[in-house]
């Protein structure tokens, strides 16, 4: 068995992205009838190796990558997804790419039915083609029985429950005779215990007939049930390839988290837990779509900085979305003890909250509309500043001067590279559009305020300042800060202290100076008994 | 909870089927109001079901290709009257004239289908405004060439078809031979009424190609791009194309159509006999319990035979009740443009709807 | 150079070249006899009698509701209001502003349901929008029949029932914004000052309540509804409010076309009267989500002056009338152009 040439063989893949390098020197292989685990935090580079694995387009748009991929000995450099499926690899996905209102064969085999020839097919051409369901149908069966699962072909895709539709996207992958690479990305993530776990068996046995397969979670427990070797990717880098019996789960997970913490000067010197509490969060559930939250509860002490971490999915946006009534949420919130109601996005700004969504240009900026507008419009709306009463109150101008005069005010203070204040929210780079919505949050005057990703997709020299901006805030004003980040670095750089959550519930809350290997372990669902202790009692 | 599972499910049959069932309502009461006798009803209703099917069917493509009501099928309408205008102009009759017509159309049908069919792919999500404002424009273009270049730069001979003035189509043109040719060519009378057998029969082959259709490649992708265009763009469908061609099919059967209807009526009115060709045939359909997004070879009888029996009634129900046959004449109106905005107005909200279910569904298990 | 290429990429080629049809219109009108004076007037009074339905456009696109193609409700409204003043035997001055004042209420109230409709629908809105106006005109033909008038001008004499469809305004209030301080110069030159006005002061009002905070919150609304919503805007009030206000426009709207025009036209009066206000809007330079006073008053401009000059310097030129078909495909053809361009961001 191990003499035999690699399936895949991934050789010093290199990849940048705008001068930002997000792949170096990426090597692996993949020997047939092999499961891989690939792991790595937000940002280590799966998603891009990914990419250029299944030729998308983004990759060649942003100017191709170094190295060479070589799938049984030849190179290839696939133009499209499709090249690689023709090639035999597939990939099921996070989202399900299935059409409702088909029937389990009808997905399994779409755009790749078994046609029969007739006579319009000779004047009209192959798209005439008549459908052999019976002979489709065998072939959907095949491909289920061979997950071992009991589905029937014949059911329709939106009568199915979740696990099923992703037996039947994975029925679809594996009934080509060609495949022999399967990519499966979070394959659980959507799934019940005991799915999982027939999806794991799922997978043994396709591996058994000789497919090789990649598979990507969070979740290291099933890595280690499946996995015959472990690709730890951080900061574009493999940093260590192991054999699954020769490691442990801790090892891993303190090599996904990555650096310990040295020269970082931790924030929360001058933290003092005695203070008071401010915003008190009970039992918060929100359904936002991608970011479920179970149930959540912590507390905020005046004058802090807390963080939220935790990996993509888990839920962590879900929380200040939630809180600001920005998606369908339950539980309690309260701030300077009184209850905020929630579904209201006016009730939290009114009590005195603001909020940096995560979601820059769909959420926290009118695009179209000029910067003085979207520094000044959420203070206009929510606390009537920046009005003129007109005929005794009745009618609320917009003062333009004092929305001009603010926005130059945070245009000099944060150093908002713009031609001037009319100028188009759309026309700024990211770093400053990031800045403008600070702006915007910080115009309401909140005494908490929610911040969500801050530092996402801009580059190294905003984010400090953007950072830099953030702490001073906090430190002059003495504004709480709750701050929601991916990046676990950022957040130990600045909080005082930081929940992980985990499959919607907070796994735990850690100072910043705990170890990599602590937070590592919060992050992939493996709390111990200790842990739940300290988030029980917080 | 069963007692809410009941009521979803009584809300659901009536979403599905509340346009249907209000009709056979309404026309329970109308037709004893207007006193016709059973015989002419029968008669009536038959000739119409000859008349509007096929132009009915025009519809049924797109709405499988998930582009909603085509009221841009009055192009494929345009391009049958253009084809019934230069059939008569050359002096040709009978059935056969009907099959140049026919022949005719097709070219200029397609091409009219792929402008429209590239229109809406640039106009995904809002459809159906789109083809019905494209309908309207088209109809300018339309009277630009029958009015102005006909007879200028296309050569008509036929005196009899264009104005006094020497060029444009006269307001309307005589079929004479072509009238009904179609309908009385295998002739047949049961009772006094008059059957047309071979439309039927040609009615027939169209549903045995619709129904065959939907099990072609072609057809099975269109049901695919029908429900999620990004998926079927992910499976490697080509999803424009795909587009493209139900808007042509649709087209071209409109077309055809509408030769079908002319000549059962056996008068072209240049410029006005397409004006209504969408809205009815879009308000029968949908009055035969189909939607926006669905619709079936049942739905087209249906529709057509409760639509147009209520058109005939309602008139003389009008007079019954209210002392004027105008007051019907209006009503049949607003029914067509009604059952039009209120299906369109039931399937948006069916959509909110289901959003928000599937949304609940996920909330399930937090309220812990 | 550039600064062209970027006149022409802001102003967009439909535009470019409608301005450049009406300039040629009125630099060949001379030639084949047509007096420009005469267009001139012309012009300018249609512009007067469309302009208030044209603004009436402004608020539903701002608010992201698109292009009010309902605006036949708000005509409807306006044509009870003129109704009911004639039958109350108002005349003059007091019979216009009655014709206003009566028509509010019925606008207010079938906005208010328009817009709790269209929250309903959202995504859906346009074709919405035309079937509701289509089956709420053919709705109200039954109506004119049926509502019990009785004053001799509106109902038909001789054993017909109901209104007749066309009503004379002129015992009434016909030409009362148009004469008002009208500057009359030589025998074919008339400027309706009283209407220009009236269109004023209505732009002004819409001018005003865009620089309110609701006015601005209603932008916010159409730019990006999430924002808004984030910001504490009940984004369902804000749209609201914009058809509200669009269908309280297109009452008043017709009003001041039908004293300019004569007539109050029922039946199937309304049915496309929505489009001309939709195609003038969009010639202005505005799109399906940003429409501003700017671009109705040059859309405006541009519509009505080529719809004034195409039948008499064309049919003049090459005797016969186009002017039908130029419509239509002026119109018809700017609107599907601006539905065809993707101007939402795709998210």
């Amino acid at each position: 068995m191990s003499e035999q040439e690699p399936l895949l063989e991934l050789k010093g893949i290199t990849k940048e992205y705008y001068g930002n390098r997000v792949l170096t020197d990426v090597c692996f292989n993949l020997r047939r009838g092999e499961i891989l685990g690939l792991v790595g935090e937000n940002g280590a580079g799966k998603s891009t190796l990914m990419n250029i694995l299944f030729g998308m387009s983004v990759i060649s748009e942003t100017g191709g990558y170094n190295g060479e991929v070589c799938l049984e000995g030849t190179t290839v450099n696939f133009q499209s997804p499709f090249d690689a499926l023709a090639a035999g690899i597939g990939m099921v996905h996070q989202e399900f790419s299935l059409i409702p209102g088909f029937t389990a064969t009808e997905n399994i085999l779409l755009n790749g039915e078994v046609l029969h020839d007739n006579i319009v097919t000779k004047v009209f051409g192959p798209r005439m083609k008549t459908l052999d369901f019976p002979a489709m149908r065998a072939i959907a069966k095949n491909s289920i029985d061979l997950l071992g699962v009991n589905i029937s072909p014949d059911t329709l895709v939106a009568e199915m429950p979740v696990g099923h539709k992703q037996f039947t996207e994975l029925a679809r992958e594996i009934h080509r005779p060609e495949m022999k690479v399967l990519v499966l990305d979070e394959p659980t993530a959507v799934l019940t215990e005991s799915e999982a776990q027939v999806l794991l068996t799922s997978l043994r046995r396709l591996a058994d007939t000789g497919i090789g397969i990649i598979f990507i979670t969070h979740r290291l427990q099933e890595i280690f049930d499946v996995c015959n070797r472990i690709v730890i990717l951080r900061d574009g880098k493999v940093v260590r390839e192991v054999a699954t019996t020769d490691t442990t789960m801790p090892q891993v997970a303190e090599l996904m988290v990555g650096r310990d913490l040295s020269g970082h000067a931790a924030a929360s010197t001058e933290y003092d837990a005695a203070t008071e509490t401010i915003l008190a969060v009970e039992h918060l559930w929100v359904d936002m779509p991608g970011e479920t939250v179970r149930d959540v509860s912590f507390d905020v002490h005046k004058g802090e900085v807390f963080g939220i971490g935790g990996l993509a999915g888990q839920g962590k946006l879900g929380i200040p979305n939630g809180i600001m009534g920005l998606y369908a949420a339950g539980g309690k919130v309260r701030l300077h003890d009184k209850d905020v109601p929630l579904n209201e996005p006016a009730a939290p700004l009114a009590a005195g909250m603001a909020f940096v969504s995560e979601d820059r240009r769909g959420v926290g900026l009118l695009l179209e509309e000029a910067l003085d507008w979207n520094i000044a419009f959420t203070a206009m709306q929510a606390q009537n500043k920046f009005m003129r009463p007109l005929l005794g109150g009745l009618i609320k101008w917009r003062d333009d001067r004092a929305i001009r005069d603010l926005a130059q005010k945070y245009v000099k203070a944060l150093d908002i590279k713009c031609t001037d204040t009319n100028q188009p929210a759309q026309e700024l780079s990211g770093g400053n559009q990031q800045k403008v919505c600070l702006a915007k949050a910080f115009a309401v005057e909140p005494d908490v305020l929610f911040v969500s990703e801050p530092t996402r997709g801009i580059d190294v020299g905003a984010k400090s300042l953007v950072l830099d901006a953030l702490r001073s805030y906090n430190r002059d004003k003495g504004t709480t800060i709750v701050m929601i980040s991916s990046e676990l670095e950022e957040l130990r750089s600045i909080c005082d202290r930081i929940a992980i959550v985990d499959e919607g519930r907070i796994a735990g809350i850690l100072p910043p100076t705990a170890s990599a290997k602590d937070f590592g372990l919060l992050m992939i669902g493996r709390r111990t008994h200790e842990q739940e202790a300290v988030n029980n009692h917080d | 909870m069963t007692r809410k599972t009941f009521r979803q499910s009584l809300s659901r049959f009536w979403v599905g089927n509340a346009v249907p069932v209000m009709f056979v309502v309404l026309i329970a009461f109308a037709i004893p109001l207007s006193r016709f006798s059973a015989n002419y009803l029968v008669g009536e209703v038959i000739t119409r079901l000859g008349r509007d099917s096929f132009l009915v069917f025009s519809l049924l493509i797109p709405i499988m290709a998930g582009m909603g009501l085509n009221f841009g099928m009055v192009l494929g309408a345009m391009a049958g009257q253009i084809g019934i205008i230069l059939v008569t102009n050359w002096g040709m009759t009978g059935v056969g004239g009907l099959f140049v017509a026919m022949a005719v159309g097709t070219p200029l049908a397609i091409l009219l289908g792929w402008a429209a069919g590239i229109v809406m792919n640039h106009a995904k999500g809002r459809e159906m405004v789109t083809s019905l404002i494209l309908g309207y424009f088209i109809n300018g273009v339309y009277q630009l060439v029958v009015l102005y270049i006909m007879g200028k730069i296309i050569p008509i001979s036929n005196s009899a078809i264009v104005l006094s003035r020497g060029y444009g189509i006269r307001n309307a043109i005589d079929l004479k031979t072509m009238r009904q040719s179609l309908d009385r060519l295998i002739p047949l009378k049961i009772d006094g009424i008059q059957i047309p057998v071979a439309t039927f029969v040609v009615i027939a082959l169209l549903c045995l190609f619709i129904w065959w259709f939907g099990k072609t490649k072609l057809g099975h992708d269109m049901r695919a791009v029908g429900q999620d265009m990004k998926v079927a763009e992910e499976a490697g469908i080509k999803v424009e194309r795909t587009r493209i061609i139900a808007i042509i099919i649709s087209t071209v059967l409109a077309c055809y159509g509408q030769i079908i209807f002319l000549q059962n009526i056996g008068t072209l009115n240049t410029y006005n006999s397409h004006d209504q060709t969408a809205t009815f045939a879009v308000a029968a359909l949908l009055i035969g319990g189909a939607s926006v997004a669905r619709a079936s070879i049942p739905n087209v009888f249906i529709g057509v035979i409760l639509f147009h029996t209520m058109f005939v009634v309602s008139p003389t129900a009008g007079k019954q009740l209210m002392g004027s046959a105008m007051i019907g004449e209006y009503f049949r109106v607003f029914v067509s443009y009604g059952v039009i905005a209120l299906s369109i107005v039931l399937y948006a909200w069916k959509r909110v709807k289901e959003r928000e279910q599937s949304r609940s569904s996920l909330r399930g298990d937090q309220d812990l | 150079m550039t600064s062209i290429r970027t006149l022409i990429d802001k102003a967009g080629w439909p535009r470019i070249i409608i301005a450049l049809l009406l300039l040629s219109l009125f630099l060949a009108a001379p030639a084949v006899g047509v007096r420009v004076d005469q267009s001139l007037t012309d012009t300018i009074v249609r512009f007067g009698m469309n302009g208030v339905l044209v603004l009436g456009m402004i608020p539903m696109v701002q608010t992201g509701c698109g292009l009010n193609f309902g605006l036949p409700l708000g005509i409807i409204a306006g044509l009870l209001g003129a109704t009911l003043s004639i039958e109350f035997g108002l005349t003059g001055a007091g019979g216009f502003f009655g014709a206003i004042g009566l028509a509010l209420p019925f606008a207010v109230l079938l906005g208010w349901g328009y817009g709790l409709l269209l929250n309903r629908v959202k995504g859906d809105e346009m074709m919405i929008a035309t079937y509701v106006g289509f089956s709420s005109v053919s709705f109200m033909c039954m109506m004119w029949m049926l509502l019990p008038y009785h004053s001799p001008t509106m109902v038909w004499g001789y054993g017909g029932t109901g209104l007749r469809t066309t009503i004379s305004l002129e015992r009434f209030w016909v030409h009362i914004l148009d004469d008002f301080l009208a500057i009359r110069i030589g025998q074919n030159f008339m400027f309706p000052t009283g209407m220009i006005l009236f269109f004023a002061l209505m732009a002004f009002v819409m001018w005003a309540f865009f620089h309110t905070k609701t006015g601005t919150a209603m932008t916010a609304v159409g730019s990006n509804p999430e924002y808004a919503r984030a910001s504490g805007v009940s984004v369902d009030r804000m749209r609201t409010i914009s058809v509200i206000m669009s269908t309280v426009y297109g009452a008043i709207g017709i009003l001041v076309y039908q004293q300019s025009f004569g007539f109050v036209q029922l039946y199937n009066g309304p049915f496309f009267m929505a489009l001309p206000a939709v195609a003038a809007i969009l010639i202005g330079g505005a799109s399906v989500n940003k429409a501003n006073i700017t671009n109705a008053i040059i859309g405006t401009v541009l519509f009505q002056g080529i719809l004034t000059m195409t039948p008499s310097v064309i049919n003049s030129a090459i005797q016969s009338d186009l002017s039908e078909v130029v419509r239509i495909i002026v119109s018809d053809g700017m609107i599907v152009y601006a539905l065809t361009r993707s101007t939402r961001k795709s998210r």
